[in-house]
């Protein structure tokens, strides 16, 4: 290890090697990667920008959403409320029509009743008259007067 | 490994010596250029130890330089963020210690830190590949002189001090520039004891002057010193050992991968340290009191 010429040429070497360095392999370097620091924290502050946004869309749209939702449900009640309405107007409509046919049936039957007892009625006087005369007419045979009213009251 | 192979003939030590010596040139008395037989010249030259490092140094600046010259901040490649975490891991390293504004210290810090940890990875080739193919290309080609290669720098002294050197030579300027040159001088001579100029403190205070020098010059001297010495220290013993370990056989099969895992870590921290007490050093000697 003895000490000779060799240090005088590494020193050289190594003035030249830092001279070499600090012209042309560090400013290069310092410069990109402070330029891509910067870019990375713009990106970063971009990244977390449209997070914020992001989160404010998807508030928005849950609350677009729970609008619909809410608006769809209140149609839907009306709708069934309007049916239930239109069912029971239409039970109300039956009802009263089925009264009125039901009153003029009646009133129908009724008529032709009392139509058929006047004429009935009609038939049975009619009947007690011929049938007066014939007992008027026959006073004197009692067997007559029997029968002739037992035959009146059969054809009653 | 050692023991068997093409040198069967050697004995263990001068396997180790062998592994532990410089490929040299020098100039002799006599003006002639000779390889290897430069033992205790000044003026010889490590010529493996300049080679590997100068490689690495280029190795560095290529990665580093076509990084920086493509370097996109839209898309970044794979090679490209890899670089760009080093970088960042020294800026804030510097940024954390030295709070000056300088354009060059954390470059200084980058290059130190990359190409030390280069020098120091070389420790991770197996201790025979390299030395033996430089054998072999000198066999071939006739350059006898490559029988010497060592191939990890930080192994070398001459590397260590060389750089620890510079990091002294810019202490000493950070100095000058951040306090004036009297303050400087002050520093050196008016810590710890202040020597009192008034009364008969006067005549005491020369001798203080003196005390306080030397105590702060070693102090100063101390800083390359043990920077060097320490990284040199660090790595000089993990190659002997990965050495030590190439010379048991089959044994040396576990043992070899459970050293040079370890030494990932060494390797690592020792540049890291190096780069670390640079900046420590700089950052102390550019503050003002």
């Amino acid at each position: 290890m003895d000490l000779n010429a060799t240090i005088i040429g590494q020193s050289i070497a190594m003035i030249v090697f830092v001279w070499f360095c600090m012209k042309y392999i560090w400013p290069p370097l310092m410069d990109a990667i402070e330029e891509r620091q910067t870019q990375i924290a713009d990106g970063l502050a971009a990244g977390e920008e449209g997070k914020i946004k992001l989160d404010n869309a998807n508030v928005e749209s849950k609350k677009i959403l729970d609008d619909a939702r809410k608006q769809a449900t209140s149609i839907l009640d009306q709708a069934n409320a309007r049916a239930n309405e239109i069912v029971a107007d239409g039970k109300q409509d039956g009802q009263t029509e089925r009264e009125q046919q039901l009153s003029l049936a009646k009133s129908d039957i009724e008529q032709e009743t009392n139509k058929a007892r006047d004429e009935l009625r009609g038939q049975v006087s009619e009947l007690a008259i011929a049938s007066a005369e014939k007992i008027l007419n026959r006073e004197i045979n009692k067997q007559d007067h029997a029968d002739i009213l037992d035959a009146l009251v059969k054809k009653i | 490994m050692a023991t068997e192979g093409g040198h069967g003939s050697q004995t263990s030590g001068e396997y180790i010596q062998h592994h532990l010596q410089n490929l040299q040139i020098c100039k002799l008395d006599n003006g002639e250029w000779a390889w290897n037989q430069c033992a205790g010249n000044p003026m010889a030259l490590n010529v493996d130890s300049m080679f590997w490092s100068l490689l690495l140094g280029f190795i560095f600046i290529f990665l580093f330089g076509r990084a920086a010259k493509k370097a996109s901040p839209e898309k970044p490649s794979k090679f490209q963020a890899l670089i760009e975490i080093v970088v960042d891991f020294i800026d804030s390293s510097v940024r954390d210690t030295f709070h000056g504004k300088s354009r060059l210290i954390a470059p200084l810090a980058l290059t130190i830190f990359v190409w030390v940890f280069f020098m120091n990875l070389m420790d991770l080739i197996p201790v025979d590949w390299i030395p033996e193919l430089s054998k072999m290309l000198g066999t071939v080609t006739g350059y006898d002189q490559l029988y010497y290669m060592k191939v990890v720098p930080t192994t070398d002294v001459n590397i260590t001090f060389g750089m620890s050197i510079s990091v002294f030579i810019l202490i000493i300027f950070y100095s000058i520039k951040s306090k004036g040159l009297g303050g400087f001088v002050a520093e050196l001579t008016l810590h710890p004891i202040a020597p009192s100029f008034k009364g008969a403190g006067i005549i005491a205070a020369p001798i203080i002057i003196a005390f306080n020098f030397i105590l702060e010059s070693v102090a100063l001297l101390a800083k390359p010193l043990s920077l060097s010495l320490r990284l040199f220290g660090n790595m000089f013993a993990g190659e002997l050992i990965f050495i030590l370990i190439a010379l048991l056989g089959v044994w040396q099969l576990p043992l070899h991968f459970g050293w040079a895992v370890f030494h990932i870590l060494i390797v690592t921290l020792q540049a890291f340290i190096f780069m670390m007490l640079t900046v420590v050093y700089l950052t102390l000697a550019s503050e003002e009191h």
